[in-house]
């Protein structure tokens, strides 16, 4: 989008933080995310009074607090239900919804769903940690199979969500993964979601170092991370490993397999990413270890009318047709009779 | 067409007259029952309609739980209620009769009308009947008049060419004609509503206007009939009338409050029994800016309505009973960071599903008290179907002046109930002031005014206003989160009073009836055509008995302990087993004893009369 024309003088990050002291235990992903939100916003060419913050229960949801635009700590799970409302009502601001994954997936699941299907103009954070830290460390609809918890001693039994594969099922039209501490990677993915027409589903991958510390080791070490971690660029071959030396191309049937580049196999071998690709954008949000790389970017980018876009078409088309609204006119429909 | 002629048989004056359509769920009675409702409008009279349908869309045909009735009450005088019997029923089959002669529907000696070829063997066993009861003699306490509906139907309609089936579909308009003779309504705004109706449809179209002819002429000249009857028009206030059903009135009203307080109308609404006809209503009219939403359950449309309130929008969700347990926790959420929303409950039997299509008054203490700590909001109650739009009105008024969400309650009874209504003007509607602030100067997200207590409405996109406001309890003044105990106290007692203040703007008890004496009857909501029915019987028999109806429910007017200590003795009729009986006798310490009844249906003014009367011979 353009900023160019804008004239207001131009915003920094520190016009975005609230006076607010930062709650969040020290040493938490968060930190990490809100850092790269309030460096994001001052870019957007959005005037501050017109962003909103919206979010529901949970560590990540007191976002909305430490940055110094409008509002909303709702409750638990109802974010997407409450930001609809809002973005309908007022579709000229710039709507932001930040939860988690127990937030989203588990008491809001339904409401998630359903503002994906609609495609609403929101921008959605999802924080995912994979455990329930607000309460203190339960497991959560993304945690593994296994894990030992205070709810669950014996480890869960509970078959964890692909969170992306969620928002594909729901036909989200904008799909990304990013990490809370890969701050230029994490910027981009805002950007790109906020310039997004619809719904836009941001999974963040950030560590609980209290609760789940390290669930993502294996993918933000310096040493393997970037082994473990395949970028995705629309257009581009899906290329991963430290010296770009890994790839991932079809195999027998539509099963995707890790090739080493050299020795007979190409670039021109492998999967391009294409974002308007849905069977692409569902096996790569099913990937992930110990036989793949997790990818991260934006997996789904498509264009869809928005929700709120389209009622204002409808609302615009009745008063074409009927006119303004005449209240006299309407409360005397129908058959009427005088009393004299 | 020919317009009827007049009837040349002999013409009946009567006071008022109690119909009753009942039929099976797809006969169309529902429909037959309006036409009728509205030819009589337009005959100038004064009237109450009950629709009484079942659940079930379509029960299997025939049987007894698929029957569906009408029931209209229209006079030369005043109208309270839709009559506790019927003076004439028109049953389309054998379980129509039987469940409505079961149930005492019809007045004895009153005129019954039947479809005769509907009592087959077939339906007969259908109908549980052992013997056909048209020829055994059990209904020789009535008038029957057994009448050839569907073969004078199919007799109409002899070349229309027209299937079997579709020639059967046109028997209710054969019932509606002959019934529109025998009570000389006008049959022109049907014949008016056959034409819109199936405009697209030329063959249906000629095929109900000649069956509805038919049937008016058949009255006039079958010799089943030797009398037609008139009722004259009501004197009532002059002006210019329509009907109307609380939930249009409710959707109207809705519409005069957004014009009115200049705001955006937005809905967030689930489809659900009784309530659902106010989200079709408003979604027919995005013409006055209206936006609707279908939300994907109870939550989401409170959820959204609430968003909405926060982006400045008059926010509404309308709903039932089970509905309003799924929002509580946003109603909660709306109470602590006080924006104006109103939830609209349209109340049916319960609990749990209960019975959608049948009234009740279970949910005052619901909405009283159906919040997880100390959360009070205001609740206003509607009295009659066209009470629904004042009511509406003023509960928009109070949410958005006092930044409160406010319960509307309202009943299947009223919701699908019709009334005439005498249409406001917009000029003559107050204005609904609203300002968001603007001004940056000092501002303080939880500062207070100093009379409602309210705070100030900021909305999304003000520069230099940006704040946050959420559902853990905030300090007062800055809103910002705060787990201080003389805080959360001090901002527990200030919502509590913000909304006992509202009683000062409560217009002072009007008492029909004596304004003391022996008996006073406290009412609230869908009670008050069968109690004024019930006070005006009384004290035209020389009684000294009051009634005293609430809108306000929360808070109670401040007159009322008054008002109550001039009555010897106090009695609440409700649909429920004593809810608003407890929040008197609770507030007031006064000994007032409940009247009440649950079985999905209004209270007869002969059951309110006959409590009333044993209370008044104690006193003796």
């Amino acid at each position: 989008m353009s900023t160019a024309t804008q004239a207001a003088p131009k915003l920094t990050k520190k016009d975005f933080e609230s006076d607010q002291d930062v709650r969040w235990c020290p040493g938490c992903g968060d930190y990490a995310i809100l850092a790269s939100v309030l460096r994001v916003l001052p870019d957007l060419g959005v005037p501050r009074e017109k962003f909103a913050f919206l979010s529901g229960i949970g560590c990540s949801s007191r976002f909305p607090y430490y940055v110094d635009t409008y509002g909303f700590h709702t409750i638990h799970g109802r974010a997407p239900a409450i930001a609809t409302g809002l973005k309908v009502a007022r579709p000229d601001l710039s709507v932001w919804i930040v939860t988690g994954d127990g937030d989203a997936l588990s008491i809001g699941g339904n409401h998630l769903i359903h503002i994906l299907r609609r495609n609403v103009d929101v921008n959605m954070l999802m924080f995912n940690n994979r455990i329930y830290g607000l309460t203190k460390g339960q497991y959560s609809p993304t945690s593994e199979v296994g894990k030992v918890t205070k709810s669950s001693p014996a480890g869960s039994i509970d078959h964890p969500f692909h969170p992306l594969a969620v928002a594909l099922g729901a036909d989200a039209t904008f799909v990304a993964r990013s990490i809370d501490v890969e701050a230029k990677h994490l910027q981009q993915v805002i950007r790109r979601a906020h310039a997004h027409r619809g719904t836009s589903f941001v999974e963040i991958l950030q560590n609980c170092n209290i609760f789940n510390d390290g669930a993502f080791a294996d993918l933000t070490d310096k040493p393997v991370k970037a082994d473990s971690q395949l970028i995705l660029e629309h257009g581009e071959p899906l290329i991963f490993g430290k010296n770009r030396d890994k790839g991932i191309r079809l195999g027998s049937g539509l099963r995707p397999e890790v090739v080493a580049l050299g020795s007979g196999v190409s670039e021109q071998d492998l999967i391009v990413h294409d974002e308007q690709d849905p069977t692409l954008a569902y096996f790569l949000s099913h990937m992930g270890p110990p036989d793949f790389p997790t990818p991260i970017g934006v997996f789904r980018a498509v264009d869809r009318l928005s929700y709120e876009q389209a009622l204002d078409e409808q609302v615009v088309a009745a008063q074409e047709r009927l006119g303004p609204g005449d209240l006299d006119a309407l409360l005397n429909r129908g058959d009427t009779w005088d009393v004299e | 067409m020919e317009t009827a002629s007049k009837a040349a048989k002999p013409i009946e004056t009567r006071d008022g007259v109690v119909v009753r359509f009942a039929g099976d769920s797809g006969d169309g009675m529902q429909l037959v029952g309006t036409q009728f409702t509205i030819e009589s409008a337009l005959a100038g009279n004064d009237l109450g309609t009950l629709p009484d349908f079942p659940a079930e869309i379509r029960a299997p045909a025939g049987s007894l739980a698929g029957v569906s009735g009408f029931q209209l009450n229209f006079s030369s005088s005043e109208v309270f209620t839709p009559g506790d019997s019927c003076d004439v029923l028109v049953a389309m089959n054998p379980a129509a009769l039987r469940v409505n002669i079961d149930e005492g529907s019809l007045k004895p000696g009153g005129m019954l009308i039947v479809d005769q070829e509907t009592f087959t063997d077939q339906n007969l066993r259908k109908a549980e009947y052992q013997v056909n009861p048209l020829t055994d003699g059990s209904l020789d306490g009535f008038q029957l008049f057994a009448v050839d509906i569907s073969k004078l139907t199919s007799a109409a309609l002899i070349d229309s060419g027209l299937s079997k089936k579709q020639v059967l579909r046109c028997k209710n308009f054969l019932s509606l004609g002959l019934m529109s003779w025998l009570f000389q309504r006008p049959i022109e705004p049907t014949v008016r509503w056959i034409e819109q109706k199936f405009k697209k449809a030329p063959e249906l179209l000629d095929a109900n206007k000649r069956v509805l002819q038919a049937g008016y002429n058949f009255g006039e000249t079958t010799e089943l009939f030797h009398t037609a009857y008139e009722v004259r028009p009501a004197k009532i206030a002059a002006g210019r009338y329509r009907n109307v059903t609380g939930n249009a009135a409710t959707a109207l009203g809705l519409i005069a409050a957004t014009k009115r307080a200049g705001l955006p109308l937005f809905l967030g609404s689930y489809p659900i029994t009784p309530a659902s006809d106010i989200l079709h209503d408003l979604s027919l009219l995005k013409q006055f800016g209206v936006k609707t939403f279908q939300a994907e359950d109870e939550i989401a449309a409170v959820g959204a309505a609430l968003g909405a309130a926060f982006g400045g929008a008059l926010a509404v969700t309308s709903t039932s009973g089970p509905g309003v347990c799924l929002k509580s926790e946003t109603i909660g959420l709306a109470v602590a960071v006080e924006l104006p929303l109103l939830i609209a409950d349209i109340q049916r039997g319960g609990p749990s599903t209960g019975l959608p299509t049948k009234t009740e008054q279970a949910d005052l203490m619901l909405a009283m008290y159906g919040r997880h700590g100390e959360c009070p909001l205001p609740i206003l109650a509607c009295a009659t179907p066209a009470d629904c739009f004042d009511t509406v009105f003023e509960a928009v008024r109070i949410a958005l002046h006092y930044m409160t969400p406010v319960i509307l309650l309202s009943d299947g009874y009223i919701a699908n109930g019709a009334e005439p209504w005498l249409v406001p003007r917009e000029a003559d509607l107050p204005e609904i002031k609203v300002e968001f602030r603007t001004d940056p100067e000092g501002y303080q997200p939880y500062e207070r005014d100093p009379e409602t207590l309210a705070r100030r409405w900021v909305i999304p996109g003000t520069p230099g206003l940006e704040h946050r406001i959420g559902g853990i309890e905030r300090e007062d003044v800055t809103g910002n989160v705060c787990y201080h105990p003389m805080n959360h106290e001090h901002m527990v007692r200030t919502r509590d009073r913000k909304i006992a203040g509202i009683a000062r703007e409560i217009p002072s008890s009007v008492v029909d009836g004596a304004s003391q004496g022996d008996v006073l009857l406290v009412g609230w909501g869908s009670t008050f055509g069968a109690i004024s029915a019930a006070v005006k019987e009384l004290v035209e028999a020389g009684h000294s008995v009051g009634h005293l109806h609430l809108r306000y429910l929360n808070p109670l007017p401040s007159d009322l302990g008054d008002v109550l200590k001039r009555f010897r003795r106090v009695i609440v009729p409700e649909i429920n087993l004593g809810q608003l009986v407890r929040l008197l006798r609770a507030e007031y310490l006064v000994d007032a004893s409940g009247l009440n009844k649950v079985q999905g249906r209004p209270f007869k003014v002969s059951e309110i009369i006959a409590s009333v009367k044993k209370v008044l011979e104690e006193l003796t």
